[in-house]
């Protein structure tokens, strides 16, 4: 079983529709009983950084998510501003984040993209075809809407990129932790394969 | 390689899938849950979904349908018509709409605009502007289906709904509707060069080449069609089509230099 963590934000249900497609169970949950009892996680994201940070910790859900991701090394994935969430800070209103990967969420450099937010469906590169990347060996398509993106101090953690004006850092992976800025929910079979990855690691 | 949107439209009359000619004169092209299938079936970059159907008959979205609809979908969904209220429009998200798209209510309800796109960020709220010109050659935004007019010029409208955050702009030529006769490529560039938030143009495409233009000379981020994804080869036979990747890449893609 997969939580899908409902705080208030993000398009839950598009998620829940293409986990029932690739063949998985999940739950939209606000109770951290039920995240407790998941064996991963989804930590979703729509909208501002800061907006979401705020939903999140009023909801009190942050002490929860801390003790599975480290205590229980439950596997997690972050999706959009959810993955954002999981960098320790961003440039959007300048936020604290959840900080766990070293990394920031940086805004674009509007001096060398056409337009903001990127709002396209981009060519994604992974640099090598497990984990994540299993069957990308051919790239994938994926639907992006974002205005700022992961920054990471050490590359390693860096599992693919996209180009928008320049390369930047579309997939990370530390440890049990997983994050993607673009909507694998809204990205056809490769967004399905995405989800049949995460959920067989 | 840059990829810019390819959308198709879905106009629907009372629960029938449509396309119209000058907004009006709908011609039935079938069932949209049928027609999302297929659209999701060529891995369509995204979808709008547009309810025309007179406020007499229909007060607010058919939740239904729309629910049926998007749980077809992997792709992004924008939904626009008879979204009034805050309350509507967030449960249409929580039906797994990404965007919802204004237009009447831009005027009618500004604050419920306003207010989605301070919960749910710009990129969920799209001012869908209908523009038609008028005796003058002068171009007159129109509201509650191309009925009526509002009275304002096209640059203070623009204006208008960019304070109101929105995050795009859907821009639909009245005069070129199902006309198969190529963008408004003046209207578009007007817009587009105002707008600091991508526009989509829609309006009389009818060939991959009306995208090249409205993209590399009017300067839209993405560009949408109805009649052209319905019909092939004129208006005599209805069949549901999208270019596929091959012919996007070497046709669009490669062309926008």
């Amino acid at each position: 079983m997969v939580a899908i963590v409902d705080y208030g934000v993000g398009n839950l249900m598009a998620i829940q529709n293409i986990i029932k497609k690739v063949g998985g169970n999940s739950v939209i949950a606000s109770d951290p009983a039920i995240i407790q009892q998941a064996e991963r996680i989804i930590l979703p994201g729509v909208g501002s950084f800061g907006y979401c940070m705020e939903r999140l910790t009023k909801q009190d859900l942050i002490p929860v998510l801390q003790e599975e991701v480290f205590g229980n090394k439950k596997k997690i994935l972050g999706l959009c501003v959810g993955a954002q969430m999981m960098t320790e800070e961003s440039e959007e209103g300048g936020s604290r984040g959840l900080g766990w990967v070293q990394a920031k969420t940086i805004k674009f450099d509007e001096a060398k993209v056409p337009i903001l937010p990127h709002m396209e469906w981009t060519d994604v590169r992974f640099k090598n075809y497990t984990s994540l990347g299993r069957g990308f060996e051919e790239g994938g398509r994926f639907y992006f809407v974002h205005s700022y993106h992961f920054e990471f101090y050490q590359a390693r953690q860096v599992l693919a990129t996209a180009h928008f004006g320049y390369d930047f850092a579309c997939v990370f992976q530390r440890e049990n932790i997983f994050g993607v800025q673009f909507h694998p929910e809204k990205s056809h079979r490769f967004g399905m394969r995405l989800f049949e990855n995460f959920l067989s690691l | 390689m840059r990829r810019v949107r390819v959308i198709p439209v879905i106009m629907i009359d009372s629960g029938r899938a449509v396309v119209t000619r000058r907004f009006s004169k709908p011609v039935y092209v079938g069932d949209p849950i049928n027609s999302i299938k297929i659209f999701n079936d060529k891995e369509v970059d995204e979808l709008v979904i547009l309810d025309i159907t007179d406020k007499k008959k229909q007060k607010e979205p058919d939740f239904k349908l729309i629910e049926k609809m998007a749980s077809e979908s992997f792709m992004p969904l924008a939904y626009g018509g008879h979204v009034t209220r805050i309350t509507e429009a967030e449960r249409l998200i929580n039906c797994g709409i990404e965007k919802i798209s204004f237009n009447t209510s831009l005027f009618a309800h500004p604050d419920v605009v306003r207010e989605l796109s301070y919960r749910n960020g710009k990129q969920s709220v799209i001012a869908s502007l209908d523009v038609k010109k008028n005796w003058w050659g002068q171009y007159e935004v129109k509201t509650r289906n191309g009925k009526q007019g509002v009275g304002k010029n096209l640059e203070a409208i623009v204006k208008q709904v960019l304070d109101l955050g929105v995050g795009e702009i859907f821009l639909n030529s009245i005069d070129r509707d199902g006309a198969l006769a190529g963008y408004d490529e003046i209207l578009v560039g007007i817009v587009a060069r105002q707008s600091n938030v991508p526009v989509i143009a829609c309006g009389g495409a009818c060939t991959i080449c009306d995208f090249v233009n409205a993209i590399k000379i009017a300067k839209a981020s993405a560009v949408a069609a109805g009649a052209m994804f319905f019909f092939k080869g004129g208006f005599n036979a209805v069949l549901v089509n999208y270019p596929d990747q091959r012919t996007l890449t070497t046709e669009l893609y490669t062309n926008l230099g």
